[in-house]
């Protein structure tokens, strides 16, 4: 609109607007920003005042080892447990009894129990099984601390990707399932061509929800030795004991978690601007 | 009993949000230790703590005539949690190191036994030195003098970090690391235990003094010199009177306050 | 098999009695945090459909930050953080007076705030679902503000947010295991020091495991009564 336009509407149609008023909600809510804005000025000038040239030098590479470790773990595990999903999902769904109950079991196992307890039980529980693992030739796999938490996070996030999944097939109606019955495709078509690419679209934003858990849910590794981004800050804090090595964790973390977020937000906007009207 | 009493405390605490106290009366210590290292500090089977740690902080509290009460911490917190106040004093067999003496205050050594290297029985590490390890897997216990001094001297060695001690000897039984490095009397402790039997000490190290410091001594907050006289006295005391000899030979063959 | 049944008994050789303390320690330490987290979130749902522009945006500042935070950083933040913080304000103003937070309630402290960033997402769709209709209804035959929400919205937000909220009761179960990394003797913590002990690393382990698997189950049901309960008053159709 052209700007002389609008201010001749402006001038004879609208009232005057009405004084914006100090409402409680309104006091409160500049309280509470002035406080986030106070204790987020207070955190930098702690950053600045506590900046430690030579303790930035000792530790900024182990932060940066860390995030590669943080990084590759759950990369790795969200792309195997992606993998091993699909069959799970595919069991839960199913109506042969013998398919579905396992399959429900493995994922209310894993989604009922803490990480943590399931990485305790892996590492140092399957552990104590040398001589049997040493029998099947598994131990060389048992013996890395690494593949032990690969494993623990790959069938954690494999239970969560079957639900997501599961989820998001249930959410396509009857009916395109029927239609492309009727037009003669296969089940294996159908989910191909039909299903999955409509799934996808539900299951986007679950899957960016479990890729962030699983960034959070890693801070756990370090406990078996596997040292991560947060590991490497509970190392640094204990041989310091300056504080601002967990604050420069968190704005790691952070950073991570928010780029991916609105990385998430842009591809959702993306592939449903089909859906738009 | 120890724990219920704890969960007691968490659920008033919890009542409470905060306990607020004045200064800490000094009729009653509170002692922080990890318990989780035997022989100096561990938990039984019914959550009472034992060991040489625990046997010379209640003499030095019947020789200062006060309360002592223990609160049992994990390692890698236990400066941080002396400093918010959650006890007065360390007495875990914390090395007096010139790094922790930045954060809180020592009293004199109360022990002084030097580092080792364990290994498996049929192992081919012939030595201590950073060659005769290259290449091997050392597991320490993170944040202690000898987790510094593994990772500065084995650095052709895969030096891996465990939370308590028993957990690098689980794995070195399990054969998933190659070695590992602790205080002696911590390693010979376990060696003649059942499940020890499967390793043996492969040498001793000779102290860094910048690295391990000298000796075991209490920590306590920075400042609190009255609190640490009186410490240093009943260490001498009890070194005087029989009692430390006493309490040493329930534990050692040998003296183990060292030179 | 006798062996396990001494490590498992409740005297001074078996571990029963430590990991009971455990389970308790971890209910009561949700139990205690369940209230603080649903009145923090409902409280963060309100400031985020309120018509004031900053209360909204501080609102979303408190659960970006705390739904972006791993809960073990967060954890700690609380625990070394805001006592060294709380320490040194309490020394501004009467030296020598000493605030301990202990790991209980640095735990309550640090999951409710997670908690309360999640369930203010739920509690906001349930606002959402509830019609503008509802609330012109209740001013329509006189009630205020409070009363509107206590007698017309709560009854049917509590029922459209329950099934979130159950989700999230059953993620803070599982959260409490992160206090053992604080020094609480929660289950994992008990079951941690039984299994360094006694060697029975997956023995313990998985008795863990199964008690996480038990409170799930009890919550499951004691939800599935609740929503039976709220829903007594829907409709039939």
């Amino acid at each position: 609109m052209s700007d002389t336009a609008g201010r001749i509407i402006g001038a004879i149609e609208r009232p005057p607007p009405p004084p914006r008023r100090w409402t409680g909600q309104r006091i409160a809510g500049h309280a509470l920003m002035a406080l986030w804005v106070v204790m987020g000025v207070g955190l930098v000038a702690f950053l600045v005042g506590a900046w430690d040239a030579e303790l930035f030098a000792r530790y900024a590479p182990n932060y940066m080892s860390g995030l590669v470790v943080t990084v590759q773990l759950v990369l790795i595990s969200i792309f195997l447990g992606a993998l091993l999903s699909a069959p799970i999902a595919y069991a839960r769904m199913s109506s042969n009894r013998l398919l579905a109950w396992p399959a429900y079991a493995y994922v209310y196992f894993f989604r009922g129990t803490p990480l943590l307890a399931q990485t305790f039980l892996i590492y140092y529980g399957l552990g104590s099984f040398r001589p049997q693992l040493e029998a099947v030739g598994l131990w060389t796999f048992f013996r890395e601390a690494w593949y032990c938490a690969v494993l623990a996070f790959t069938l954690n996030t494999a239970a969560y990707q079957a639900e997501i999944l599961r989820g998001a097939v249930r959410s396509i109606p009857r009916g395109q399932w029927e239609g492309a019955a009727s037009l003669g495709l296969h089940t294996f078509q159908t989910l191909r061509k039909i299903i999955l690419p409509q799934a996808l679209i539900v299951a986007l934003r679950p899957y960016g929800n479990e890729i962030i858990l699983m960034i959070k849910g890693s801070a756990i590794v370090a406990i078996i030795t596997v040292y991560d981004l947060m590991g490497e800050t509970r190392r640094a804090y204990s041989r310091t004991f300056d504080f601002q090595t967990y604050i420069w964790a968190a704005v790691i973390y952070l950073a991570i978690v928010e780029t991916l977020r609105n990385i998430i937000d842009w591809i959702e906007r993306r592939i449903t601007r089909h859906l738009k009207r | 009993m120890r724990i219920s009493s704890r969960v007691s405390l968490a659920l008033s605490a919890a009542a409470l949000a905060l306990t607020i106290g004045a200064a800490q009366a000094q009729e009653k210590i509170r002692i922080g230790t990890e318990g989780a290292y035997p022989p100096f500090n561990n938990l039984t089977a019914d959550g009472q703590l034992e060991g040489f740690d625990i046997d010379i902080a209640n003499a030095l509290c019947e020789e200062m005539q006060v309360e002592c009460e223990f609160v049992t911490q994990d390692w890698d917190g236990i400066i941080p949690a002396l400093q918010a106040n959650r006890f007065d004093a360390i007495i875990a067999s914390m090395s007096i190191t010139d790094e922790r003496m930045k954060q809180v205050d020592f009293t004199n050594k109360y022990y002084n036994t030097p580092p080792a290297i364990v290994a498996l029985k049929d192992t081919d590490i012939a030595g201590v030195t950073a060659e005769d390890l290259a290449g091997k897997s050392i597991g320490v216990q993170g944040s202690t003098t000898h987790a510094n001094y593994s990772e500065a001297t084995y650095t052709d060695s895969d030096v891996r970090l465990y939370p308590t001690a028993d957990e690098y000897k689980l794995d070195l039984i399990n054969g998933r690391i190659d070695a590992a490095n602790d205080d002696i009397t911590v390693l010979e402790e376990w060696l003649a235990t059942d499940e020890g039997a499967c390793c043996k000490i492969v040498g001793t190290i000779t102290p860094v003094d910048e690295i391990h410091g000298l000796g075991a001594g209490i920590a306590i907050r920075k400042g609190e010199d009255e609190l640490r006289e009186k410490f240093n006295a009943a260490i001498d005391a009890i070194r005087a009177n029989g009692k430390y000899k006493e309490i040493n030979d329930k534990y050692f063959s040998f003296d183990a306050y060292g030179g | 098999m006798e062996r396990t049944l001494t490590l498992l008994s409740f005297g001074a050789e078996g571990w029963g009695d430590e990991i009971a303390a455990g389970v308790l320690v971890t209910v009561s330490l949700a139990l205690a945090t369940l209230p603080l987290g649903l009145a923090a979130g409902f409280m963060i749902a309100l400031a985020k459909q309120s018509e004031e522009r900053s209360l909204r945006l501080a609102a979303n500042v408190y659960t970006t930050i705390f739904r972006g935070l791993p809960e073990l950083l967060t954890l700690f933040l609380v625990f070394y953080g805001v006592q060294l913080g709380v320490q040194r304000v309490v020394a501004l103003f009467s030296p020598g007076t000493s605030i301990e937070i202990n790991a209980f309630v640095a735990g309550m402290v640090a999951l409710g705030v997670v908690f309360s960033s999640y369930a203010s997402e739920v509690f906001l769709s349930a606002f959402r679902a509830i019609p503008r209709g509802q609330y012109e209804g209740g001013y329509a035959i006189g009630l205020s503000n409070w009363q509107t929400m206590r007698l017309v919205v709560l009854p049917q937000l509590v029922r459209i947010a329950l099934p979130g909220l159950s989700n999230l009761w059953l993620i803070l179960l599982k959260d409490t295991a992160l206090v053992s990394v604080i020094g609480l003797s929660d289950i994992i913590r008990q079951a941690g020091i039984a299994a360094r002990v006694t060697k029975e690393a997956f023995l313990f382990f998985g008795i863990a495991c199964v008690l996480y698997l038990v409170l799930a189950i009890i919550s499951s049901i004691a939800f599935g009564a609740i929503e039976r309960w709220t829903g007594r008053s829907e409709p039939a159709r």
